[in-house]
């Protein structure tokens, strides 16, 4: 029979069992405390004023009242807009992705341990992805717009200059996760270095490679969305537009299209990976 | 001529004839698609357009829009960058960061915001995450209404968030809080459900054999096995977060992205680049502390027994 008495001896023989050393709930206590002064200075330095809270929930309820009804364009101009916006911002992601895998694919062995065997070479080919990754996008859309106009171009090569960043990475580690039998065997019948890399590497990562570009051009088709907003073409530009005149309604449909779109695009790509790549992983 | 009366060389040659075959249909199918999408998409995305450039003996030339524009971008790059002489390198830095006590104060607001919008994601996706994963939903309509909420709120860019509550909350920090943390919760709420349904089921059967309730499973059973991979998630979005909080000031929510708008329209080049290396080093800062604190609370778990 378990009751309390038996519980609390059991507490008194055994207390390490039932809480944490003193040093442990000291740290977990400073760290709250910090966590929640920390919390509470900006809730005041970012003035969250309840009057503040309150006006704005308002007002975003009647900006969300312009949901329903959906807003629909009775005409085709009007349709062809949207419909252009939303193709602009998969062509972007599109040829954006495939530029920038363009370039990563060589790039790629350059940092890869299993190919550059120059330790200080592939680290400083390492940082340099880094860098380019912690660019934003969006950012570099600032600068491309100022060199090739406003449109769905800067948008094109704001998403390719981050991707060969991304898929460099993202390949090199491929590169370094490859079986080293089928090299053995390469190796063993003859093979020179491009033969090793043609018949054994190559078979391994090409679908790990596919993959990974499937996945980032559906990151790039969200993301791209967003480079409209500083003028670099797409749905977001119409969106953003939309958003400044104070259309909310259009606004709304705008966004719900953009969701569709990415539903579509989604599910389109996970048949194309299960298509050429199947559910096939790896040699056991 | 049936399989049974063939030699077994024969068969393979079929075969192979037959998956040759089908390999070269599905690899001319693929090319076709692949080139038309890429016609397509060219044309959408003026990817070939061709305009018309000021040649240096002063006549106008049609030309390919990328070759004529990589000098343009070159020429404005150069612009951002400062004059730095070697006699007199400090006060030129000194001239390069000249604002760099508004940057700094922005700087650190813009770290705030990431940290409070990653306090708003966790908590929201943390909570959120388990109507919304399949194993743990209370029932069929909260797991179809959590899912689609953290859906919508993560499909739609923080930016979009941000143009729609700096609208309602008008500008400030404020409206990025929001924004960015509505999309983390989105993000957060996803990665944090697939998790949960990964999760060993039967410490919360024996919860719930000796009479807890779904709160109580949930408390005892489930989350104490994802907490480790929850903060693990957490600190790789507060990366994120300071990424995207660093631009958000761009559609006027708070942090560094509104002196970059500033700079832009000012045409203060020098600026630029001096945003841009705050905004980079901060990044790679950041990115490393993280990273350094992820290995070792992941390391913490595998550690000594």
């Amino acid at each position: 029979m378990i009751d309390d008495a038996r519980i609390q001896a059991a507490m008194r023989a055994h207390p390490r069992a039932f809480r944490d050393p003193a040093p442990v709930r000291a740290r977990k206590i400073v760290l709250w405390v910090l966590f929640v002064s920390l919390f509470a200075w900006c809730l005041y330095d970012f003035n969250f004023s309840p009057a503040r809270i309150w006006e704005g929930l308002g007002r975003l309820g009647r900006v969300l009242s312009f949901m329903f009804p959906p807003h629909l364009w009775t005409t085709w101009a009007d349709w062809s807009e949207i419909l252009k916006g939303l193709g602009e911002t998969v062509s972007m992601a599109f040829l954006g992705t495939l530029l920038g895998s363009v370039f990563a694919f060589p790039l790629a062995f350059l940092g890869a341990k299993t190919i550059n065997r120059i330790f200080w070479f592939r680290m400083s080919v390492r940082r340099g992805y880094d860098v380019v990754r912690a660019v934003e996008t969006l950012i570099l859309a600032l600068i491309f717009i100022r060199a090739f106009g406003l449109g769905p171009l800067a948008g094109i090569l704001a998403i390719a200059v981050s991707e060969i960043g991304t898929l460099s990475k993202l390949f090199s580690e491929a590169l370094e996760n490859t079986s080293r039998r089928p090299v053995e065997g390469v190796v063993a019948s003859g093979g020179d270095r491009m033969q090793t890399i043609r018949y054994a590497i190559m078979p391994q990562v090409l679908p790990v490679y596919l993959s990974i570009v499937l996945y980032n051009f559906e990151s790039n088709v969200r993301s791209g969305t967003i480079l409209g907003i500083v003028g670099a073409g797409g749905i977001g530009f119409i969106l953003s537009d939309r958003i400044s005149t104070y259309q909310w309604d259009q606004a709304w449909t705008i966004i719900f299209l953009i969701i569709a779109m990415v539903y579509i695009i989604d599910g389109l790509s996970a048949k194309i990976r299960t298509r050429l790549i199947g559910t096939w992983d790896g040699a056991r | 001529m049936t399989s049974q009366t063939m030699t077994p060389v024969q068969a393979f040659e079929r075969d192979y004839a037959v998956a040759q075959r089908r390999a070269n249909t599905t690899w001319l199918v693929g090319s076709a698609l692949f080139f038309v999408a890429f016609v397509a998409t060219s044309w959408l995305g003026d990817f070939f357009k061709v305009t018309q450039v000021t040649m240096s003996d002063g006549s106008r030339e049609w030309m390919w829009i990328i070759p004529a524009g990589i000098p343009r971008l070159g020429e404005y790059l150069y612009k951002t960058l400062p004059v730095l002489n070697m006699d007199t390198l400090g006060a030129d830095i000194a001239e390069w960061f000249w604002r760099w006590k508004v940057w700094l104060r922005l700087l650190l607001e813009t770290i705030l915001i990431a940290f409070m919008a990653t306090a708003v994601g966790v908590v929201g996706g943390f909570i959120l995450s388990f109507p919304a994963s399949r194993n743990l939903a209370p029932n069929v309509w909260v797991l179809w209404i959590s899912r689609r909420y953290l859906e919508i709120a993560r499909t739609v860019p923080e930016l979009v968030w941000a143009l729609i509550f700096v609208f309602c909350f008008s500008v400030g920090p404020m409206a990025g809080v929001l924004a960015i943390g509505l999309h983390a919760t989105g993000a957060l709420g996803k990665l944090y459900s697939e998790v949960n349904e990964n999760i060993d089921m039967r410490p919360l059967e024996g919860i719930k054999a000796s009479g807890g309730t779904w709160f109580d499973q949930i408390r005892y059973g489930a989350v104490p096995q994802v907490l480790p991979n929850v903060i693990s998630y957490t600190l790789l979005r507060f990366e994120i977060n300071v990424r995207a909080s660093s631009i958000i000031g761009y559609v006027g929510a708070g942090g560094m992205g509104q002196e970059i708008r500033e700079a832009m329209a000012l045409q203060e080049y020098t600026d630029l680049s001096a945003i841009f290396l705050i905004i980079l080093v901060t990044v790679v800062v950041i990115d490393y502390g993280s990273e350094k604190l992820r290995h070792r609370i992941i390391g913490m778990e595998a550690g000594p027994q």
